[in-house]
């Protein structure tokens, strides 16, 4: 039933749209919470993004496919590093920004590839969770848990 | 959106086994869902209900179909504050062993 490989995370943040949205888009500040890799972009429709990881290595590469602040962010985007990775093409990822109960809003991010048992949505898919978490904390607290360890592949 | 509400979910097996057939195939419908386990369709929407609630499982339309996602996130919260800081206090013992082994026969790898 599934010819497509998508993961789904749903994180409840106690802050505005207005300041997760700019989270999302500022460079400096994900850096913070993206362990060490950092998301760069032409912050608009159809701009160009790219993950750097700390030892300045390009990971993954794409464009910006939907640009609705503060609610909606869709990137393009294909690994770059590792080969088996790169062969599998693009996948897509959508953050979606609404309101919810009390002084917080909901955030959604969906990780796809139009393809079955995609090797890098499995990879990628150990890393949000823990990304999410640190956004949360470092924007509702001024820190993120815990300085994360990521494995970066050599 | 609590801990309690997250632990109350889990502390059921037939929710733990509907997120264990989530972890397996993501993505599953409410039909594929009940065909995996001996539980009425009203069982089964019921305890989709407690997880969505306490948001271990995230769901989405495609078409007419709804779709049913493990979602990870309060998981990994749990990891952080009950299982993660206590592994690092083991680490800590183990490379305090590694160093104190080390230091004893002269050799050192760093």
């Amino acid at each position: 039933m599934n010819n497509k490989s998508s993961f789904v995370y749903v994180i409840y943040i106690r802050t505005t749209a207005e300041r997760l949205w700019s989270a999302l888009t500022n460079s400096e500040f994900a850096q913070q919470y993206w362990g060490g890799a950092r998301p760069e972009a032409e912050w608009k429709l159809g701009g160009a993004w790219k993950l750097t990881f700390p030892d300045g290595r390009v990971a993954d590469r794409g464009e910006i496919t939907e640009f609705d602040p503060p609610r909606r962010l869709a990137i393009r985007w294909r690994n770059e590093i590792m080969p088996e990775f790169k062969a599998e093409g693009w996948s897509l990822c959508t953050m979606e920004i609404a309101a919810a109960r009390g002084e917080a809003v909901k955030l959604t991010l969906t990780h796809a590839m139009e393809r079955p048992d995609s090797k890098f949505i499995g990879t990628v898919s150990s890393g949000w969770p823990q990304i999410l978490s640190d956004l949360k904390s470092l924007i509702e607290t001024g820190s993120a848990a815990q300085p994360p360890k990521y494995d970066f592949p050599k | 959106m609590g801990m309690d509400a997250v632990f109350r979910a889990l502390g059921d097996p037939l929710r733990r086994r509907l997120l264990d057939s989530l972890h397996a195939r993501n993505g599953q419908t409410l039909g594929d869902l009940c065909a995996g386990h001996a539980m009425t369709r009203q069982a089964v929407t019921k305890h989709l209900a407690i997880l969505e609630q306490a948001n271990l499982i995230a769901t989405q339309r495609r078409g007419r179909e709804k779709l049913h996602f493990i979602n990870p996130v309060p998981i990994n919260a749990i990891a952080e504050r009950w299982i993660r800081k206590f592994e690092r206090r083991h680490l800590t013992a183990l490379s305090a062993l590694k160093k104190s082994l080390e230091g004893k026969n002269g050799e050192n790898d760093e």
